[in-house]
């Protein structure tokens, strides 16, 4: 696991790293993160049981377990990665074994929202560039990449190749407004007027300030 | 687009601003957690450095994972005694009110927020559980959120949300004896599919509304999910004042008048338009089951398993499914079919009314042989009005065993569970393939009363044979 990096944080514009392959169609967040470490406190430990099932079947070969892939920060994946449930335990526990990025095809929609929520940018790149990424990054010619969001390019220090991001989730990556939470404090003022508009938290009456203590 | 109606006038009054993308950042004026959503999301706010910014209309319980058979801390199973000690921590550092176990006040999240009088009219409520929708049948908009929306009401105090559409149930007539509010909604859901309310806000109105009590109300809202709707409410009338009257948080006798005038004020106008209606007559209803894999696959008691070519096109894949997964086959009649446990409670119908139904069938009789019977009731205050009425000894009369409150079978988070096939009689609203803790064990999902029926008989049987004044 790549516990250096730390997670996410306000503008996003560029990730560097070395890139990881998952092959394959239609990986659902099932197999992204089994359904059993849903019942849990924290996200904390989903990093170590990300592909959980996957990789026990593939004793040690999984390339979330390969020595050469340690570290590793983009993930390159192929059609509908991601469908399935709407846990964002799945996100959560790529981002906690290190990646940072995804590219890929074509994704779930739901788990491209909940990526977005965690400041992970799903890319889109055409089929071609896609098998071509991978392939290389098998053959482990280059360990640095770099995923640019302003030019919209992957590339190593040999090639670049194009991939795309919708422009809502681009802007809102490259602003830093990607995180829910904190646009939706950002609007305290209007809360608060909200808040004191209401007649079931000021006793019914127009006059009255808000009770300080409901429950 | 709908006007005019409650749920516009709701909706309106929460309103904090538009966000970028379309949607509404909408303030909640009632935020419930429990101990299965809430770790994570507090986790997200301690990863954010963040408070909870509204600790005073937040309330915690612990419902889902707590046995109901032993309660002693700390519990058997470890990672449920984590999660509820999780959230204790959680709850003590964010100084947030939580009604533990054997508080007098503990119970399942949508049972006791009513109860406690916290769920009022006019008001927003999430909680990270899809049956929030429960809490709609006093005239609020009540809607289950996922963790990272938890999260966000945790630090907000509101949510990024969409509105709604609004379709009006307009339901006529009276529902005979032996016909409860659990069929009406189950044949609600039948009829309009448990796809059908996506996108919807459900309004459940017309004559047969007023005769409706609060906890009948509460298990037609409870289900509007199932068919797909996120929320569900009733308008608020004198029913709805008469149950909230004197409750712990009700509002207190100085404020109440201004209360009733303001929750009248709420009700959908007479010139509400609504994006859509239907209309649904409840004396035509019989008590109702389910046979298949989703609340929407039910039939009259007195009916035949419906032919799956005899189903829409959509509907006809998932029915063979379901005939595979219940071992049933088309055409027969599903009175008669032989039941191996029996389970009163859940949020749904885990109420006192619930439990007075079920034990007027239970009273004097005995469970049949071989069968599983257990009554968990919905909250501490349940089992307390319960036990002080002498329900509990009817049903251990009978042979039922009475447990101590919580989610117990409804959905297997705790040791209550079916084993390998079993099939089970279910006051609960899933019947989802493996819902009841065994990978392949069976629910039928019944009003309370017919689950007792199943219970003396060993068998789904029609309740209204085993009435008093059968007739
Ligand atoms: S009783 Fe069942 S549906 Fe209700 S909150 Fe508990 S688990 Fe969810």
């Amino acid at each position: 696991m790549n516990q250096a990096l730390s997670f996410p944080k306000g503008i996003i514009s560029k990730i560097r790293g070395q890139c990881i392959v998952i092959q394959g169609n239609d990986i659902d967040t099932d197999r992204i993160i089994p359904a059993r470490f849903l019942k849990c406190v924290s996200f904390e430990s989903l990093g170590e049981n990300v592909f959980a099932d996957d990789r026990t079947e593939l004793k040690g070969s999984h390339s979330f377990d390969l020595e050469e892939n340690k570290g590793a920060s983009i993930l390159i994946v192929n059609q509908n990665f991601g469908c399935g449930s709407s846990r964002e335990h799945a996100p959560q526990a790529l981002m906690r074994w290190g990646i940072r990025a995804v590219i890929g095809q074509s994704f779930g929609e739901i788990f491209h929202g909940n990526c977005l929520a965690i400041g992970i940018p799903c890319a889109t790149a055409a089929a071609e560039v896609i098998s071509e990424l991978q392939k290389i990054v098998i053959m482990n010619q280059n360990k640095a990449w770099t995923l640019d969001l302003n030019k919209l390019l992957i590339s190593n220090d040999i090639k670049d190749w194009k991939v795309n991001i919708k422009a809502g989730p681009l802007e809102m990556l490259k602003t830093g407004h990607w995180d829910a939470t904190r646009r939706l404090m950002h609007n305290d003022k209007e809360l608060t007027r909200t808040m004191e508009s209401l007649p079931y938290l000021k006793g019914f009456n127009d006059g009255v300030k808000m009770k300080s203590n409901r429950i | 687009m709908s006007s005019g109606t409650l749920y516009d006038k709701i909706w309106d009054l929460h309103r904090v601003a538009d966000l970028p993308g379309g949607a509404t950042q909408l303030f909640i004026g009632l935020h419930l957690i429990h101990e299965v959503t809430s770790p994570q999301a507090f986790a997200g706010l301690q990863d954010k450095g963040l408070k909870v910014r509204c600790p005073n209309l937040t309330l915690a319980t612990v419902d889902h994972i707590v046995p109901t058979t032993d309660q002693t801390r700390p519990f058997v199973d470890p990672l449920a005694e984590e999660m509820l000690s999780t959230l204790e921590k959680n709850c003590a550092m964010h100084g947030i009110k939580l009604h533990g176990l054997g508080s007098g006040k503990q119970g399942i999240v949508h049972v006791i927020a009513p109860e406690l009088g916290l769920t009022q009219p006019g008001m927003t409520v999430a909680c990270g559980d899809s049956h929030t929708s429960t809490h709609g049948a006093f005239g609020a908009i009540a809607f289950g959120i996922g963790t990272s929306q938890v999260r966000d009401v945790l630090a907000s105090q509101s949510l990024s949300i969409s509105k709604l559409k609004v379709r009006r149930i307009c339901i006529t007539g009276q529902l005979r004896e032996g016909v409860f509010a659990k069929d009406l909604i189950l044949h609600i859901i039948r009829k309009l599919g448990v796809k059908g309310g996506v996108g919807y806000a459900y309004e459940f109105a017309g004559p047969a509304v007023d005769n409706l009590s609060m906890e009948e109300r509460m298990t037609i809202c409870n289900m509007a999910i199932e068919g797909g709707a996120r929320c569900g409410y009733f308008n608020p009338d004198e029913v709805t004042f008469q149950y909230l009257k004197g409750r712990l948080h009700s509002p207190n006798s100085e404020e109440w008048p201004r209360a009733i005038k303001w929750w009248g004020s709420l009700s959908s106008d007479r010139s509400s338009l609504f994006d859509d209606e239907v209309q649904f007559d409840a004396a035509k209803i019989s008590p109702t089951v389910t046979w298949g894999i989703t609340p929407g696959q039910s039939i009259s008691i007195d009916e035949n398993l419906p032919e799956p070519e005899s189903l829409e096109p959509s509907e006809s894949l998932i029915a063979k499914d379901a005939y595979k997964y219940m071992n049933l086959k088309p055409g027969k009649k599903i009175s008669g079919l032989p039941i191996d446990v029996c389970f009163i409670g859940s949020c749904t119908n885990g109420r006192l009314s619930d439990l007075q139904d079920a034990a007027k069938v239970a009273a004097g009789r005995k469970v049949a042989k071989g069968i599983k019977a257990f009554v968990v009731p919905g909250s501490e205050q349940v089992a307390k009005s319960a036990e002080a009425q002498g329900l509990d000894n009817i049903f251990r009369q009978a042979g039922f065993e009475w447990r101590a409150p919580g989610c117990s079978m409804c959905l297997a988070m705790n040791p209550d569970r079916l084993e390998g096939q079993q099939i089970s009689a279910s006051s609960s609203n899933r019947n989802f393939k493996g819902r009841q803790g065994s990978a392949k064990g069976r629910t039928l999902l019944m009003s309370p009363a017919m689950v007792a029926a199943a219970a003396i008989t060993g068998e789904v049987t029609d309740v209204r044979d085993l009435l008093p004044n059968n007739y």
